[in-house]
């Protein structure tokens, strides 16, 4: 069991990146971002040699170390790497250099924001490996502090009340989140993932929760639910993510919704549904209901936006929904359902996941672009004309664009694709609700593009407007190439989780 | 090597092309236009080998199938497929398509762009190509939406010009409209039929036994199943093809350089749609023998065609753009094809629609030769004259004239269109279809006599007009190739000699005896002098003068004129309906979030610092923190980063202490030693055990 600790070291290595930063007051600022490049692309480098090491044929925790930490409460140091952790490890190391880069410029403190960027980005693996409750609950709070500060110090104008707001959600929702599995615990005696699983599966836990009376089991459940759906966001817990999105800095906006944002999906898929299958059976009839009113009505929302990083986040929105969607659909099958349609399901929840960190990033580095042309100005009707001014940069936003619209031949596709065939093998009106989202996304994304990029050159695009630098080509090239890769061989990706969704599907932790 | 296992290459290359196209530089034009020209050559050769190939078997469906990716147990498949129907529109496609990138090359000489430009040209026909040879459902949407990217990118390649940007968002916001009910459709048949494929060795889901299965099983309404699924998909045709009531796009389309309107109108984006239909033509007609349903989805076909075939006639009469008037009539050359899907009869669709292919390419050659002659000059009142100037533009574009109008006997489009009249005439459901394509052959050649005269007979109204020249031969080249084919081409599937048809159809079809349908071939033929005349009657006995002369028909019917040259005000129509409401919930879901949301959870936040002020109340000693105190702190300005981190930190770390002895309190008042006992957990005391660490 107990290997060499690639986990841990996948974990601690941006942290150690921190602590070096951090006990070297006098590194100068291009020295300081170039070791925190290094250290954030360790994660890379580590990621990789773990997909050599994992065997895609096993669904099952695999690179697993577990020691005891604290005996007395049965607390265990427990990692472990199954194909949806290695998913989101992947995607957190594609990001999180290309977000450093993103950020590069900013002459503001280069050596704390690579502190805090290494210490989030720890934290966050940590998330994805972690199966004990304990440490998976310390790095999902440690994740909270740096992206506090970065977007509190490094935002914009209005990012001391977009930080506050933030953190005040997301802690309110950790809260939550926290009495719930105090209460798990009181009744099971563990917190480790793998046993609370086996406890739901043959109703141990549901019966153990049962026992605290009245309405507690449904208060955890909701607890858990609430702290969860602030993260994604689900609708309508959503209302500082726009914000937040908008005012952080270029490089926080990307990871935050490249990567932050699936921390909450993830804890959907790893806690609420392997726990809680009767409840959330239960309840997805409702919830169904939220993730359409986040699909369509956030895609409508973002119709309305001037300010693009706004329009993006609830693009974000839209696009996180429909991974929930996928989930409640097949949490709402009945016994008969069938097990293809929750394949697709599931399986495009998945790469939905990690299909939209890699367009929203993009596309929020190509706003980042703009906005570091006009002054820090982001409108839509500030520009016009970028195609003329800049068409490497139209070219590649655009393809950006067609990827986060869906476009069959780029990575968005196959994972919408997905999860309309599995949603509408389950509850066929919610996948033609949910077809509404579709159409109002092409709306707003041609928008931007047709407003920014057609038409005569205009507003901060009348002047001179450099197209792409080469470390702006070297932010945005790699995505761009792996759009096209994921798109036309989905394989890459599907056949990381198959083995986990056929396992999924096989009914183990179906109700 | 057979060549149905390398049928991909068909598509591959002028793919290959395109890629190459994306990264060549501007001045790389010559190399990027050479590419293209080349990949769609191959890609004509391989086509003309694929036909050979299909012919020698027509009843045959060849495909060959792999897996895209893993999903659940089983697996995505694609794969291609070669049966006499791909193998036609192969031939077709690429042969037009070369043409038509043959006439680009003196079209956009002085476009600087024009390297991107054959790149989009190429992924255009690549992906047409892509629907052609798909053997999935799947792969055949994959390649339509990309078919509606390279529209769109086109449509708005002059993306400088609003009124362009405008009309390719239009046109790809419009057929992606069709396209969800193509989507919905696709993932119910995966999920009815368990396959995307269309031929698998008898388990894919065009052959007998799913189709026996999908027009068993009753849906909500009381249709049968592959009623509902059928229609789905058409709705996408109805987006792609232009059909009423989603055919707004397509005349905005004209907003693209004219071989691009060349190359939609003819051999890809509208063809995909009938295309499509006649694909899954086993589908759309499983329902036939199903009686007691509320109707069956051809019947839908056929009359969203009659309507459509009607109603681009109607709107072509009273339009000046020379481009426009000949949009309209290829809406309504699309209405004839789907009529003819509806009717049974998917062979005489895809006869007209090769048919039309080669007559309309040429007729929007031919514009595409005046526009450029006359200096970008489209509105037909101010030409004029330039059948003396221009004489091999005007020979050929006469000959597509009478082909499109079915002229008898000599033209290609009399046949098609003859075949399309006879098989709505034997339809038994209704004559209303046969009444419409009767209604609208009148009409064709009516407005076709009027685009004629007007453009090239009389004197040159203009200064342009007086101006222009006949182009030079890679202009005129393609014309006369084209023209050669609006001619000859109809005889391969006249009812004396029905060899097409036998050949799409794997089997052969009997000859028609010349008293079968004579009857209805002298009618149209009337029909058709009739509009011929009246066309000649009112704009060619005497010629406009003036480019500001009121048309005749205006003079006559002003109240019906300007009605149908609004186009019937479709756009007004959805302007005030679909949009209004579009806007309308979008206004919606934005004020949900500004008012009642965020409204709540200033409420909650209210509460919060409410709490927080309680908070502080009692604890004197703590740190100045609290809700409402670091708000405040954090709000002000003027503070230094180091003080206020420091506060946060602990104004954080203190919200989660409150957390902590929350839960503390709830965990002693919710179980106790007692409820840990009812909890029948081997330790007892839990709560203290949780002491140490609920407390850091």
């Amino acid at each position: 069991m107990n290997g060499f600790p690639w986990l841990s070291l996948l974990i601690f290595a941006p942290w150690a990146g921190a602590l070096l930063l951090a006990l070297a007051p006098r590194l100068g600022a291009g020295a300081s971002r170039v070791l925190a490049l290094a250290f954030s692309a360790s994660t890379l480098a580590l990621g990789l040699g773990a997909l050599r090491g994992f065997d895609r044929s096993r669904p099952g925790f695999q690179l697993v170390e577990r020691h005891a930490w604290i005996a007395a409460l049965n607390i265990h140091y427990h990692l472990g790497l199954d194909g949806m952790s290695l998913l989101l490890v992947l995607l957190t190391a594609i990001v999180s250099p290309l977000a450093l880069l993103a950020s590069w410029r900013d002459p503001r403190a280069p050596r704390f924001y690579g502190i805090l960027f290494l210490l989030l980005q720890g934290s966050v693996l940590g998330v994805f490996l972690s199966l004990d409750f304990f440490p998976w609950f310390l790095f999902w709070e440690l994740s909270l502090v740096p992206v506090y500060f970065l977007i509190r110090l490094w935002g914009g104008a209005g990012a001391t009340r977009a930080a506050y707001q933030f953190v005040i959600y997301t802690i309110g929702g950790s809260a939550f989140l926290l009495l719930g599995f105090a209460a798990i615990f009181v009744a099971t005696g563990t917190l480790d993932f793998e046993e609370l699983a086996r406890l739901a599966v043959d109703g141990t836990l549901a019966s153990r929760l049962a026992l605290l009376g009245g309405v507690w089991p449904k208060v955890v459940f909701a607890g858990i639910f609430l702290g969860l759906a602030v993260k994604v966001p689900l609708y309508p817990f959503h209302t500082w993510q726009p914000a937040a999105y908008a005012e952080a800095p270029v490089g926080v906006s990307m990871y935050l919704t490249a990567v932050l944002a699936k921390m909450g999906l993830y804890g959907f898929f790893r806690l609420l549904w392997p726990f809680f299958p009767g409840p959330l059976h239960a309840a997805a009839g409702f919830l169904l209901w939220l993730a359409l009113a986040g699909a369509v009505l956030g895609a409508y929302a973002a119709l309305r936006q001037t300010d693009l990083k706004r329009m993006l986040a609830y693009s974000s929105l839209n696009h996180v929904s429909y991974c929930l969607l996928a989930l409640f659909a097949v949490a709402r099958g009945s016994a008969a359902f069938d097990q293809v349609s929750a394949a697709a399901a599931l399986s495009g929840a998945l790469l939905q996941i990690f299909n939209h960190g890699l367009s929203a990033a993009a596309l929020f580095f190509c706003v980042g672009v703009l906005e570091s042309r006009a002054d820090g100005r982001r409108g839509l009707d500030d520009f016009g004309g970028v195609r003329t001014a800049a068409p490497v940069f139209a070219g590649l936003c655009g393809i950006a664009l067609f990827s986060s619209l869906g476009l069959p031949g780029l990575n968005g596709f196959v994972g919408e694709f997905l999860i309309f065939r599995g949603v509408f093998g389950i509850v066929p009106w919610a996948a033609a609700v949910g077809c509404l989202g579709l159409l109002a996304t092409a709306l707003f994304l041609l928008t931007f593009w047709q407003r920014v990029f057609h038409g005569p050159r205009a507003g901060a695009a009348a002047g001179p407007f450099a197209d792409l630098g080469p470390r702006e080509l070297a932010t945005l090239i790699p995505l761009v190439a792996l759009m096209f890769a994921f798109g036309l061989l989905p394989q890459l990706l599907a056949g990381l989780v198959n083995p986990l969704v056929s396992r999924w599907t096989g009914g183990l932790a179906l109700p | 090597m057979d060549i149905a296992s390398y049928l991909w290459l068909i598509p591959a290359l002028p793919l290959a092309a395109a890629g190459a196209g994306a990264l060549t530089p501007r001045r790389g034009r010559r190399f990027a236009s050479g590419l293209a020209l080349a990949a769609m050559a191959g890609s004509f050769l391989l086509s003309v080998l694929a036909l050979r190939r299909a012919l020698a078997a027509p009843g045959a469906h060849l495909t060959h199938n792999f897996a895209w990716f893993d999903l659940g147990l089983g697996a995505v498949r694609l794969g291609w497929l070669l049966d006499p129907l791909t193998a036609f529109m192969c031939v077709m496609v690429t042969f037009v398509g070369a043409l038509i990138f043959i006439f680009s090359l003196g079209y956009m000489r002085e476009d600087e762009n024009a390297a991107r430009f054959f790149c989009f040209l190429s992924l255009f026909a690549s992906a047409m190509l892509g629907i052609l040879v798909a053997n999935s459902l799947l792969l055949l949407f994959v390649c339509w939406e990309v078919v509606g990217l390279a529209s769109y990118l086109l449509i708005g390649f002059w993306f400088q010009k609003p009124a362009a940007a405008a009309a390719a968002k239009k046109a790809f916001i419009t057929t992606r409209i069709g396209d969800l009910g193509l989507l919905l459709g696709m993932v119910w048949l995966d999920r009815a039929a368990g396959t995307l494929l269309f031929y698998d060795g008898g388990r894919g889901c065009l052959e007998a036994s799913a189709q026996l299965s999908l027009a068993a099983q009753t849906i909500p309404g009381g249709l049968a199943l592959s009623t509902g699924i059928g229609l789905l998909i058409f709705c996408g045709a109805v987006g792609k093809s232009g059909q009423f009531p989603l055919h707004v796009w397509l005349p905005d389309a004209m907003e693209g350089p004219t071989p691009v309107s060349a190359l939609i109108h003819a051999a890809t984006m509208v063809a995909a749609g009938v295309f499509l239909i006649a694909r899954v033509y086993p589908l759309m007609a499983a329902d036939l023998g199903r009686a007691g349903v509320p109707f069956h989805a051809l019947t839908v076909v056929a009359g969203i065609g009659a309507i459509t075939a009607l109603l681009g006639a109607l709107i072509a009469v009273a339009q000046n753009d020379i481009k426009r008037i000949l949009a309209f009539s290829t809406v309504s050359q699309l209405g004839y094809m789907m009529l003819a899907l509806g009717v049974g009869s998917w062979v005489a669709a895809i006869f007209h629609l090769l048919m039309h292919a080669f007559f309309k390419a040429l007729l929007f050659l031919g514009a595409g030769s005046v526009i450029h002659a006359a200096h970008h000059e489209q509105d037909i009142r101010r030409l004029g004259g330039l059948s003396g100037r221009m004489r091999l533009t005007f020979a050929t574009f006469a000959i597509g004239m009478m082909a499109l109008s079915g002229v008898p006997f000599l033209f290609s489009g009399f046949w098609s269109k003859e075949g399309i009249l006879h098989a709505a005439s034997l339809w038994p459901v209704s004559s209303l279809p046969l009444l419409a394509g009767l209604a609208a052959v009148v009409l064709t050649a009516f407005y076709m006599t009027r685009l004629l005269a007007e453009a090239f007979l009389g004197g040159p109204r203009t200064a342009a007009a007086e101006h222009a020249k006949e182009n030079s031969a890679v202009i005129t080249v393609p014309l006369v190739l084209l023209a050669a084919g609006s001619v000859g081409l109809g005889f391969i599937g006249t009812p004396a000699w029905p060899w097409l048809q036998s050949q799409l159809l794997g089997r052969t079809v009997p000859a028609l005896s010349p008293f079968e349908g004579g009857g209805l071939m002298a009618l149209s033929i009337v029909l058709v002098a009739l509009g011929l005349g009246a066309g000649w009657a009112l704009y060619a006995r005497c010629p406009r003068g003036e480019a500001a002369d009121l048309d005749p028909l205006e003079r006559a019917l002003p109240g019906v004129f300007a009605f149908l040259a609004a186009r019937m005000k479709f756009d007004e129509l959805y302007a005030a309906t679909v949009f209004r409401a579009n806007r309308g919930l979008a206004v919606l879901a934005d004020g949900l979030d500004r008012r009642v949301w965020d409204g709540l959870i200033r409420a909650l936040a209210r509460l919060g610092e409410l709490l927080g002020l309680v908070d502080r109340q009692i604890d004197e000693a703590g740190i100045n923190a609290g809700f409402s105190a670091s708000s405040e702190r954090l709000r002000g300005a003027g503070r230094s980063y180091a003080r206020a981190q420091t506060g946060e930190v602990h104004g954080y770390l203190r919200t989660l202490a409150l957390a902590f002895v929350v839960l503390l309190l709830f965990v002693l008042f919710a179980f106790g030693p007692a409820g840990a006992t009812r909890a029948g957990l081997g330790r007892p005391s839990v709560p203290a055990a949780l002491g140490p660490g609920g407390a850091p």
